[in-house]
């Protein structure tokens, strides 16, 4: 715990999180999705969002982002009061969300555009991104002549082109076979230890919460609640070794406990 | 940039697909043909009379006889088609995004809209007619009002179908409204509002003709009539052949359009078009 609140402040925004809860209307049909979640989260920290199918992790992430509003409670980033979508961030969604008439380049340099940043800059610092996770030489096909992993992998440049200082990412590599995975863990491990801006993970991969994590925050089923919150004390960035580290066999163990416990294993 | 000459491939060409397109419209053409050569065949063997149904060449030959004639009718249908043709474009779609971006114009002004359709617009001709006089105007508003609404539909069924996912995506960036519609909206409806512009340019002629068949002086239509009332039968069709060509120019000019501002990914969906009526 001392370790986390002793590194240097990066570039990122700290999110506080306090009982908020969300319910869904549609139709008539009420979904509570959450109910009084609470959760911190400091300034350049690295937080997973681990929990069953349903629980309303994406909910969580989408209030995080401002692009929903609570039922109840409130959200603050950097102690501002979050009233509007939250425009300093990138966000990886469940699925790829590229435009499809558009080129994988000028998807990624997209952000730019919208915040008419430096078109030139912006398209050199895409190609970069683009070449750094294996897409070098696809910038001028279109989101259909890639596959799901390469258009999630594009994806992911996407939401880093404007250097964020909050990265939300939701199952980002879902669709990515377990070498890609594999590879593109370490990358974003590294290029956040690199910037240490604020990362929002959401996953339902254990091994890969723990793997990443500062905090591995445990939700219930649905309604959602925040079940416990585990910190990995592991140094960072994380090296391939720790999946052999008995430390990290010991969180990893205890998690899958408590989820046996909640009745979802 | 270890990726770099594994690359993916260089985009099709616009004009390597377009011949592409064209080479499908090959056995078409060569289907066409063989009717022609059949018509030709069956109306000389079985001794079918020019005024019942006058053979290909027959037909031609009225064409070439009345060319002039047929010329100078000829513009002045395309020029009312193409009036009101333009007039559906340009009251179509700015109509169909209001209606996308207004809650009131979509609860109300939407719903009579489609209701009003159920009038069958030829009837409104002679009603026009009363309005407008004999000239331009009247053909060129019926041609309107039969052609306007599939590329409203259209435009409001594109619009609708940009995923919410894309509109968050935008807003996560900080965009106006304005750029979520230039960016995301008109792409997304773009591949429609062109199946309605298809559907108006064939809809547009129709509505020419039935105008000068209430009241003209002069286009295709009167023409008809006239020969019509002359028995010249192998004119009459002549004249449908001419009428066919218009509308088949005007669609072609509409592909041409579409082939040249969409982008590869938006010409290879297929838009389901909206119905309309005549
Ligand atoms: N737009 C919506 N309208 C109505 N109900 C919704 C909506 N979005 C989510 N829900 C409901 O809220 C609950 C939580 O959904 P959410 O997408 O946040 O789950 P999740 O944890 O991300 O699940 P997964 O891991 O499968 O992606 C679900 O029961 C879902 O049915
Ligand atoms: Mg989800």
């Amino acid at each position: 715990m001392t370790e986390a609140a002793a590194r240097p402040p990066g570039g990122g925004a700290s999110i506080s999180i306090s009982h908020v809860g969300m319910t869904y209307q549609r139709r008539g049909a009420r979904v509570d999705a959450l109910t009084d979640v609470s959760l911190d989260i400091a300034a350049g920290s690295f937080v997973s969002i681990l929990g069953p199918s349903g629980c309303g992790k994406s909910t969580l992430m989408m209030l995080a982002a401002g692009l929903y509003r609570p039922s109840s409670g409130e959200l603050r980033i950097d102690g501002k009061l979050l009233e509007d979508c939250f425009t300093d961030a990138g966000i990886v969604f469940q699925t790829d969300v590229l435009l499809p008439w558009l080129s994988i380049l000028d998807n990624v340099v997209m952000p730019a555009r919208i915040k008419r940043l430096d078109l030139e800059a912006a398209t050199k610092q895409g190609r970069a991104l683009l070449a750094q996770v294996g897409l070098g030489g696809f910038e001028a096909n279109y989101p259909s002549e890639l596959s799901g992993g390469m258009r999630q992998r594009a994806a992911i440049c996407r939401a880093l082109l404007c250097e964020p200082s909050v990265l939300f990412m939701d199952e980002p590599f879902g669709a990515l076979d377990a070498l890609t995975r594999e590879r593109m863990q370490a990358d974003i491990n590294r290029l956040w230890a690199e910037h240490r801006k604020t990362v929002l993970l959401i996953t339902h991969d254990i091994e890969e919460a723990v793997l990443l994590s500062d905090e591995v925050v445990v939700m219930s089923p649905r309604p959602g609640r925040i079940l416990r919150r585990f910190r990995v004390d592991l140094p960072q960035p994380r090296e391939p070794a720790i999946r052999r580290d008995p430390r990290f066999h010991g969180i990893v163990d205890d998690i899958r406990a408590l989820f046996r416990d909640a009745g979802v294993l | 940039m270890a990726g770099a000459d594994d690359g993916g491939r260089e985009p099709r060409s616009r004009l390597k697909s377009l011949i592409i397109q064209l080479r499908h419209a090959l056995p078409v053409a060569g289907a066409f043909i063989a009717l022609l050569v059949i018509w030709q065949a069956v109306t000389r063997l079985a001794g079918i009379p020019d005024y019942v149904l006058p053979s290909p060449t027959q037909i031609a030959g009225a064409i070439s006889d009345e060319w002039r004639q047929l010329l100078v009718n000829a513009a002045v249908t395309f020029a009312e088609a193409t009036a009101g043709f333009v007039l559906s474009i340009v009251v179509g779609i700015p109509l169909g995004v209001a209606i996308v971006y207004s809650r009131w114009l979509d609860r109300v002004l939407y719903p009579l809209l489609v209701a009003s359709q159920s009038i069958p617009k030829v009837a409104l001709a002679p009603i026009f007619v009363v309005w407008f006089g004999f000239g331009l105007l009247p053909k060129v508003l019926i041609a309107f009002s039969i052609a306007f609404f599939a590329i409203v539909v259209n435009t409001v069924v594109g619009m609708k179908r940009a995923p919410v996912e894309m509109i968050h995506l935008m807003r996560s960036f900080g965009a106006t409204r304005m750029q979520i519609f230039l960016r995301v909206r008109l792409p997304v409806a773009a591949p429609y509002i062109f199946a309605g512009i298809k559907i108006s340019a064939t809809f547009a002629v129709v509505g020419a003709i039935v105008g000068e068949f209430i009241a003209a002086s002069s286009g295709l239509g009167y023409l008809q009539l006239i020969a019509n009332n002359n028995f010249q039968i192998p004119l009459l069709f002549g004249i449908l052949v001419l009428l066919s060509v218009m509308g088949g120019v005007l669609y072609g000019l509409v592909v041409l359009l579409e082939w040249m501002v969409l982008p590869t990914p938006l010409r290879t969906v297929r838009a389901d078009e909206a119905g309309a009526t005549l």
